[in-house]
């Protein structure tokens, strides 16, 4: 994993003294809230329904034991003893003092974390692949770049003031666990036919009100000029995005309005200008390459008897490992998803004691190496087969040994309006319900691959669109009602889903979801997964069902 | 008026500002006076022949290549002011940065409008070498915001190291 050194400390420090001196001053009266909102909001601290939320940066959703002891700390000391895990990949505090935040930001940084960049319009936390590093499917170590962009992003002094918020995703696998093409840019890292690395660029995707799925404008950028052109496309939106309207604001908006072809064409003329200034020298990549060198492997035998024997033995076991442990590069080793999403849990919570057992078997048995995914899971990328079995038992006993990654309760949904001052409806109540519905483990697995994402309201925190089932919270004159859409992927076969019919009322919900998995497992052939069954046959069937059972 | 604040050498300092602002619809006093780049290009040649120094202040949504032609001499009679509608709007930032890295730029580049000192070392970074703070800033408090980080990660206009060149020692 990456250190900071002197100079990325140092970065952290001067930040956190910065803010303890606003903080001073609107605690003095000599700052009103609204001149503190901007500099409240630059440290991560949003003012929610409630209390002060602090959203803390996981960049690129790694993290080491230390710094996860630390997160549980803090829930304990300053929140209600735990913390929620986002799809950015960061970690949310819900109730936090606005007197405590400086001493936060403090106890953060002595373990090289902050809240930079988690809010405003500037570049937001880099996510990547969470497998990076362990996954056989990657053409390369996705980290690398992403570090590389955590740096040149942080305070940039060009594009802290962008039309809206800006969010990059890198993988390096075809197997896309990043959701990259519904991101500002996506980076796809690809392997040319003479080995030479290079990045297919996708600029445009979003989701909010209006989601697309982003187009690429450059089929293959040399990694080594990643830098000069994040910042030709930053310019062109700098200069050109929509500043009339928050909600025409994003990237995606102006690619749309001038044509990928035309953006794309900008893109390269600034490009051209710029020259290769702003890229990394080659010492100072290799510097960050060699600092994600995974070295401390073991050679082990393809097969663990304990492992096989552990599963042979116990079969909720063996379901755990079915579900929740995935193919590594190393022979003899497995990654390990820890799931945020036991029945009847809030998606993505982590109490403080559950994120120090996952601190520990990490320090134990995963080489210190936890990752975050979008999906609000945590990973252990880093496991021996041999060790699997006391993993596991150590998750159920903190109770996130749930074997259910990407199942019909592996779901994605927002704070909602549990928490947010911008939700129309509740999402965590009805991702419970759903769970709920299916806590027959038999059952889920039959169901097999089904991503179900909820958000309380159009600005999709929830990614709704791109859920194989979506649902999205509206108010209807005072009550909270929900609109399904169908077949939506953030994966590479990305695709914005279609709605399915009218909005259904709070206590529908879950039925109609029942319903919508039972229409699947009647129409579906060998092999599908609900989103093959629902593209090969249409809305028809679902929408049938659903409504024949709403009246 | 607002108070000038100065950036040479690495030091802050507050300055009584020799140039006056003057709208499109506003008649024009004596001596050095900032117009909007619309009267700049009707007016400018006229007011550069009468000796006085002329500044020419850019909106958010006009870009510095409009200027491509005048900066080598409004480097030496005049300065060019970048406004800010708000401090939320960045487009600023890359008119500065071009400024002075694209069009090399030697004169004065002035923040006006909503310049608040929390924003001072970005505009600093990107090559604003004098500001007319709306927050009432002193001298001394921009100095303090301008010195607050001791790295920086970016190549940018103000050609400090970046974090990647310092390593290298």
């Amino acid at each position: 994993m990456y250190q900071y050194d002197t100079i990325d400390k140092a970065m952290l420090a001067d930040r956190s003294a910065e803010f303890r001196g606003q903080v001073a001053r609107r605690l003095a009266g000599e700052l009103t809230e609204d001149q503190f909102k901007p500099l409240r909001l630059m440290n991560g601290l949003y003012l929610q329904l409630h209390a002060y939320m602090l959203r803390v940066a996981i960049p690129y959703g790694s993290l080491n034991p230390a710094q996860l002891r630390k997160l549980a700390w803090i829930g304990r000391t300053y929140d209600k003893g735990y913390g929620h895990f986002t799809t950015r990949t960061n970690l949310q505090f819900h109730w936090i003092k606005l007197a405590d935040a400086p001493d936060i930001l403090d106890h953060l940084a002595s373990v090289d974390m902050h809240a930079i960049q988690t809010s405003g319009n500037c570049i937001r936390n880099t996510t990547t692949d969470p497998y990076a590093g362990a996954t056989a499917e990657e053409v390369d170590d996705p980290r690398v770049w992403a570090e590389a962009i955590r740096q040149w992003s942080t305070f940039h002094p060009e594009f802290s003031f962008l039309p809206r918020k800006f969010k990059i995703a890198i993988t390096a696998a075809p197997k896309d666990r990043t959701a990259a093409r519904v991101h500002d840019i996506g980076l796809v890292l690809k392997r040319a036919r003479d080995g030479a690395l290079g990045f297919e660029v996708i600029v445009g995707g979003g989701m909010g009100r209006t989601p697309y799925v982003g187009p690429t404008i450059k089929e293959f950028l040399p990694v080594n000029r990643l830098l000069s052109y994040l910042e030709a496309i930053l310019r062109v939106y700098n200069r050109h995005g929509r500043r009339d309207n928050i909600y025409k604001a994003r990237i995606k908006i102006l690619v749309a309005a001038l044509g990928k072809d035309e953006f794309a064409r900008q893109v390269e003329a600034e490009w051209t200008k710029i020259g290769d200034a702003p890229d990394l020298p080659d010492t100072e990549l290799a510097r960050i390459r060699g600092a994600f060198a995974q070295t401390a492997f073991a050679t082990l035998p393809a097969q663990s008897e304990a492992f096989e024997a552990a599963k042979a033995a116990n079969p909720a076991f063996a379901r755990f490992v079915r579900n929740n442990v995935k193919p590594h590069k190393k022979a003899g080793y497995g990654i390990v998803e820890i799931s945020l999403k036991g029945i009847g849990d809030t998606p993505g919570d982590a109490t403080s004691e559950q994120m120090e057992a996952v601190a520990d078997l990490a320090e134990q048995y995963g080489l210190s190496d936890i990752r975050v995914t979008h999906e609000q899971n945590l990973v252990l990328p880093h496991v021996k087969l041999d060790d699997v079995p006391a993993v596991w038992a150590g998750l159920k006993a903190a109770g996130i040994a749930t074997p259910n990654i990407n199942l019909v309760s592996d779901i994605i949904a927002c704070p909602g309006l549990d928490y947010c001052a911008l939700a129309n409806a509740r999402a965590i109540p009805i991702a419970q319900q759903i769970a709920g519905k299916f806590s027959d483990e038999d059952r889920a697995e039959a169901v097999g691959e089904l991503k179900i994402k909820i958000s309380g309201c159009i600005n999709a925190c929830g990614h709704h669109h791109v859920g194989h089932i979506g649902i999205l919270g509206v108010d209807k004159k005072g009550e909270e009602f929900y609109q399904l859409t169908l077949g939506g992927s953030g994966a590479e076969d990305a695709a914005v889903g279609s709605m399915l019919g009218p909005a259904l009322p709070y206590d529908k919900v879950a039925d109609a979801v029942d319903t919508l998995v039972d229409v699947y497992l009647r129409e579906r052939q060998a092999g599908e997964r609900f989103l093959d069954t629902f593209r090969r046959t249409g809305v028809t069937p679902f929408k049938e069902a659903v409504y024949a059972d709403a009246h | 008026m607002p108070t000038l604040i100065e950036l040479k050498d690495g030091v802050c300092r507050a300055l009584d500002d020799p140039f006056t602002h003057v709208a499109d619809d506003e008649a024009l006093p004596p001596g050095d006076v900032i117009i909007s780049l619309n009267r700049f290009q009707a007016e400018g040649d006229a007011l550069l022949s009468e000796g006085r120094r002329v500044g020419v202040k850019l909106e958010a949504d006009e870009e510095v290549e409009a200027l491509a032609y005048d900066l080598p001499r409004l480097a030496v009679v005049g300065l060019v002011a970048l406004n800010f509608p708000k401090y939320r709007d960045g487009r600023a930032y890359t008119n500065a940065r071009l400024l002075r890295e694209r069009f090399k730029f030697g004169g004065q580049v002035r923040a006006v409008g909503d310049v608040l000192r929390e924003q001072a070392h970005l505009m600093v970074r990107v090559g604003f070498d004098a500001f007319e703070p709306a927050d009432d800033a002193s001298a001394n408090e921009w100095q303090a915001a301008v010195r607050r980080y001791r790295h920086v990660y970016q190549r940018s206009a103000d050609g400090r190291e970046p974090a990647f060149v310092e390593r290298e020692g």
